[in-house]
């Protein structure tokens, strides 16, 4: 099926940037938690890679026209266990995010985003918008996409329902609107946000309003939340240009850093290796969302360019708000940085996504043999 | 190849917008690439000040304990304010200099300090505490030269106080601060580094409801470690406060009575199990085990031959001598070994095997029967019965009345004791129980080893007509905050299969103890008070015959004797029963006796109704 020409020299280049990235997040997990005597991360954090080059492999093979047949499938199964875990799911953190399954257990709103991402994708690559996207052409989606979110919100999990919502939006933003429709839209929305930003503002929990507000005015409290950004806002600013060195961070070692290892491992490695390798860390995400969008431009049919927007979308905002939460530019929702945290569950889902790409870009000439 | 066609044209619609697409998230990629830039470039220097020495601090706001008060509301611990020395390693660029100053400041060496600090820290950030309750002068010295000792602080705290100093101290128990080795248990699950947490006694055991939880205050500290302002403060869970079980009045009268003889002393509401008093002797002050005593007072304290630190009541094992008579004739009835009638006759001795077993009285009792053997604690009869019984029943019915096993009071490190059996000895000695055994046995001599708590708890049970109630030590706890008051339910009382009409001959035989011609106890009756009991003289050394009282009295006192007396009052309705015991002091009758009385008087005038 698949030609030794479909695999080029590029794609090299793509696995050497992943395993780089990869590599990077393992040095920093490493360096933070070998020295305090706690369980080996690392080593386990290497069998989660193992587990998501699996999962990569798999996404890749069988051909995504397959894999988008089980997109409705998928989804009810999403929406399924969302509504269990309101119901019986194990809380952690004040927040109930996760469903056991004796001892396996696993966060539905990690599938929502591989589901919502193929039915969106089979949803607008069938009713294909020519003239651009209108009023009707977006109804339906909408629907599909709230669904999830209100019942991700409701855990509540901020940060990845506005995450997921990354899959929309790149895919309207590539789709385009009708020009009548943009008019009318910015208006409408105009209006309402007031009334939105209420309804938004009522149903947070009481951290989340706090972290907003800190977010806002990172004085109000230096201990809480704010301890935590102010903390990450040291350990970036005190790299300074060459960082400390790997051992050297006294910000991560002396664990004033919270979540140093999963949602804060960007400023551990800020510490450590300063503006040079931050530069270096954006260098290779941005290499990496451009071969992502190279393949969603070549793509050989709008599904595959959806998905493969959808998925450089999602991967792109997680790192976004992630960093941009560290330099506290973005509030602090606690989502991990992809491929570089450490976490079981964000890392295979994550291969898998791009696993998904890579089979984007292998069945782009398929037809012509 | 048409709906290929369409396709690639749907394509090219969308590619010119993937192309912008990428533009908005490298724009996105660049803002925060610049962010990071502004803070690492341009005030990449004052954050690497603020991190080398980070200012911000989170300082544990400790709880205050709860305080413990006896059983009508008088406080025996609480809290009183102490200011305390800490030093703050990460604060201090160079140890020597402030050392040699404080020094200067404080009365403590030079060498202690080196000490102090030496010790290994996980978090520099911690403050380590140097000393306890800092006098007036200290403070304004330390005070006033703030800027020449860096990393140095005081803090106003709680210190344990316990009011009436020693009394009670091992019922009571002490503090002191949380090991590594605890905090790596997991018991301790919400306490942190250098928190005070209870050691021993109802401090120790009852230490999760009077603990309380700590809060945490956020500081911001100048270059030198001082406090410049408090930014944020969560504060403190304060701990609940307890009701104990014991009458401060009585204990006093019995910590009085006990005096400087070493011993112990429990007394209980046989009705209940509650613990009235209980006292050991020799006793330590709390108040200094809990500031944290110098190294070199603890090693005298734990050098201490007389073992101030143990609980003699719980942890004390003696041979129970002839107040282990009790178990012998409640045995004696239930298995129908003798009627009450049937008759010993005592001539002074009892030969078995090749051996003579003497009895304490020179010439013998003459003939008795079982109120008559209990009364005047005549050895000879229960040395025949004993070894007709033979050495399981007379376990079985000890065990029953709860000897030789844990009552489970809430007290930590608490002794069993030892009843002997076949199987014990078969299991421990490997060796078969030889009949002559079982002759010592019958009058608590040999293997048998009790707690004064167990035999407190075994006569409350005989006085309580078979019911038997494992001691207990708290009434209830009231919330700090809210005043809530809620009780702790006494534990359930068990039925001893034990008939009342053996009860009923046994109290007849304590009775007589006390208060009729003969009795062992007689010196102790009361004008205005009945009461029964049992005297118990426990042999030390084992003697294999017994020395005759006129050539005991010429041992050395280590060898002496120990004084037992168990006993309740009053006699048709009891309402305290107690279990007194005192090391090498000779006779029980002449030396324990006149204490129950004292207890008994005092607890039953005080509560009697007026």
């Amino acid at each position: 099926m698949i030609e030794r020409r479909s695999i080029s020299g590029y794609d090299v280049a793509f696995f050497a940037l992943l395993f780089t990235l990869l590599g990077v997040g393992l040095l920093s997990i490493y360096s933070v938690t070998s020295a305090s005597g706690r369980s080996p991360h690392y080593l386990r954090q290497i069998y989660w890679i193992g587990l998501g080059l699996i999962a990569f492999l798999v996404m890749a093979w069988i051909d995504y026209h397959q894999i988008v047949r089980l997109a409705y499938p998928a989804y009810f199964l999403t929406i399924v266990s969302l509504l269990l875990v309101l119901v019986m799911g194990r809380t952690s953190l004040g927040a109930t995010r996760w469903l056991s399954f004796g001892p396996f257990s696993f966060q539905p709103s990690e599938l929502a985003k591989i589901s919502l991402l193929l039915v969106l994708a089979k949803h607008f690559s069938e009713h294909f918008p020519r003239k651009g996207l209108g009023m009707a052409e977006l109804i339906f989606p909408g629907v599909i996409m709230v669904i999830p979110m209100a019942l991700i919100l409701k855990q509540p999990d901020l940060g990845t329902a506005l995450a997921i919502s990354s899959v929309f939006i790149s895919m309207v933003f590539v789709l385009g609107f009708r020009s009548q429709f943009m008019i009318w839209s910015s208006l409408l929305s105009l209006i309402s946000i007031p009334f939105m930003w209420q309804i938004f503002w009522n149903n947070l929990k009481g951290y989340q309003r706090n972290r907003l507000t800190i977010f806002m005015e990172p004085s109000t409290d230096p201990m809480g939340s704010g301890y935590h950004l102010l903390q990450s806002k040291i350990a970036i600013g005190s790299g300074k240009i060459f960082g400390k060195g790997l051992w050297g961070g006294t910000q991560s070692q002396l664990r004033f850093l919270p979540e140093s290892h999963t949602d804060f491992i960007f400023s551990v490695f800020s510490e450590a290796w300063g503006f040079v390798g931050v530069f270096f860390l954006f260098v290779l995400f941005l290499l990496l969302v451009l071969w992502g969008i190279e393949v969603a431009y070549k793509a050989k049919d709008p599904l595959g360019a959806l998905l493969a927007i959808g998925i450089v979308g999602l991967i792109s905002s997680y790192f976004l708000v992630n960093v941009g939460m560290t330099l506290g530019l973005v509030p602090v929702v606690g989502i991990p940085l992809p491929l570089i945290s450490y976490g079981g569950t964000s890392m295979v889902i994550t291969l898998g996504l791009l696993g998904l790409l890579f089979n984007v870009k292998l069945r782009r000439f398929m037809l012509f043999y | 190849m048409l709906r290929q066609a369409s396709s690639h044209e749907e394509n090219r619609d969308i590619q010119k917008r993937i192309v912008w697409f990428f533009g908005v998230i490298a724009i996105l990629l660049l803002t925060l690439l610049l962010r990071a830039g502004y803070f690492q470039i341009i005030h990449g220097d004052a954050y690497f000040e603020l991190s080398e020495n980070n200012r911000i601090r989170m300082i544990s706001v400790p709880a205050s304990r709860g305080i413990i008060s006896d059983r009508n509301g008088t406080p025996l611990v609480n809290n009183a304010l102490s200011f305390n020395l800490y030093m703050v390693p990460a604060d201090i660029p160079s140890l020597p200099p402030v050392i040699e100053r404080l020094s200067s400041f404080v009365e403590m060496q030079q060498e202690e300090l080196i000490q102090i600090m030496a010790q290994k820290r996980e978090d520099a950030y911690l403050p380590i505490k140097i000393k306890n309750d800092l006098s007036m002068k200290e403070i304004a010295l330390i005070e006033g030269h703030s800027l020449e000792l860096p990393g140095v602080k005081i803090e106003a705290e709680f210190k344990r106080s316990a009011i009436y100093g020693s009394l009670a101290a091992h019922l009571l128990g002490y503090i002191g601060e949380v090991s590594q080795a605890q905090l790596d248990s997991g018991v301790y699950d919400n306490v942190r580094p250098s928190e005070m947490i209870g050691r021993s006694g109802v401090e120790q055991s009852y230490d999760g409801v009077i603990r309380g939880v700590s809060g945490q205050k956020g500081v911001e500290v100048d270059a030198l470690g001082h406090e410049i302002r408090i930014l944020n403060v969560k504060e403190p869970v304060q701990g609940d406060s307890l009701y104990l079980t014991i009458d401060l009045n009585l204990q006093q009268v019995a910590e009085e009575a006990l005096g400087g003889r070493v011993g112990a002393i429990v007394a209980m509401d046989p009705n209940n199990g509650e613990v009235l008093a209980m006292v050991s002797h020799p006793t330590f002050d709390p108040n200094i085990l809990s500031r944290g005593p110098s190294p070199r007072l603890w090693n005298d304290i734990l050098q201490d031959e007389e073992k101030p630190l143990n609980n003699r009541a719980t942890q004390g094992q003696y041979p129970p001598g002839s107040t282990f008579k009790i178990v012998l004739a409640a045995a004696i009835l239930e298995t129908k070994t003798a009627s009450p009638a049937q008759q010993v006759h005592c001539r002074g001795y009892y030969p078995f095997g090749n051996r003579n077993f003497m009895d304490w009285k020179k010439g013998g009792h003459g003939a008795v029967d079982l109120h008559r053997a209990l009364v005047e604690s005549c050895d000879v009869y229960f040395y025949e019965m004993g070894t007709k019984l033979g050495i399981d029943p007379i376990a079985k019915f000890a065990g029953l009345l709860g000897l030789g096993e844990k009552t489970g009071i809430a007290l930590q490190y608490e002794k069993k004791g030892l009843i002997p059996s076949t199987t014990w000895k078969k299991r421990v000695r490997h060796e078969p129980w030889y009949p002559g055994e079982t002759v010592s046995v019958a009058i608590g001599q040999g293997y048998v080893s009790v707690t004064p708590l167990q035999m407190a708890r075994m006569i409350s049970t005989v006085a309580n007509d078979g019911i038997s109630y494992p001691p207990q030590l708290v009434l209830k706890k009231r919330q700090y905050d809210t005043g809530f008051i809620s009780e702790f339910p006494p534990r359930p009382g068990e039925t001893i299969p034990i008939s009342k009409k053996t009860l009923e001959i046994v109290k007849n035989g304590l009775i007589g103890v006390v208060n009729e011609p003969h009795g062992t106890a007689g010196a102790s009756q009361s004008q205005w008070v009945s009461m029964a009991g049992k005297t118990g003289t426990a042999q030390v050394v084992a003697i294999k015959e017994r020395l005759r009282s006129d050539l005991r009295r010429k041992l050395p006192p280590g060898l002496d004797d120990h004084a037992w007396f168990v006993a309740y009052a009053p006699v048709d309705t009891p309402k305290i029963a107690m279990a007194i015991l005192v090391e090498h002091g000779g006779h029980g009758g002449s030396v324990a006796a006149p204490i129950a009385k004292k207890l008994i008087e005092a607890y039953l005038k005080n509560s009697a109704p007026k």
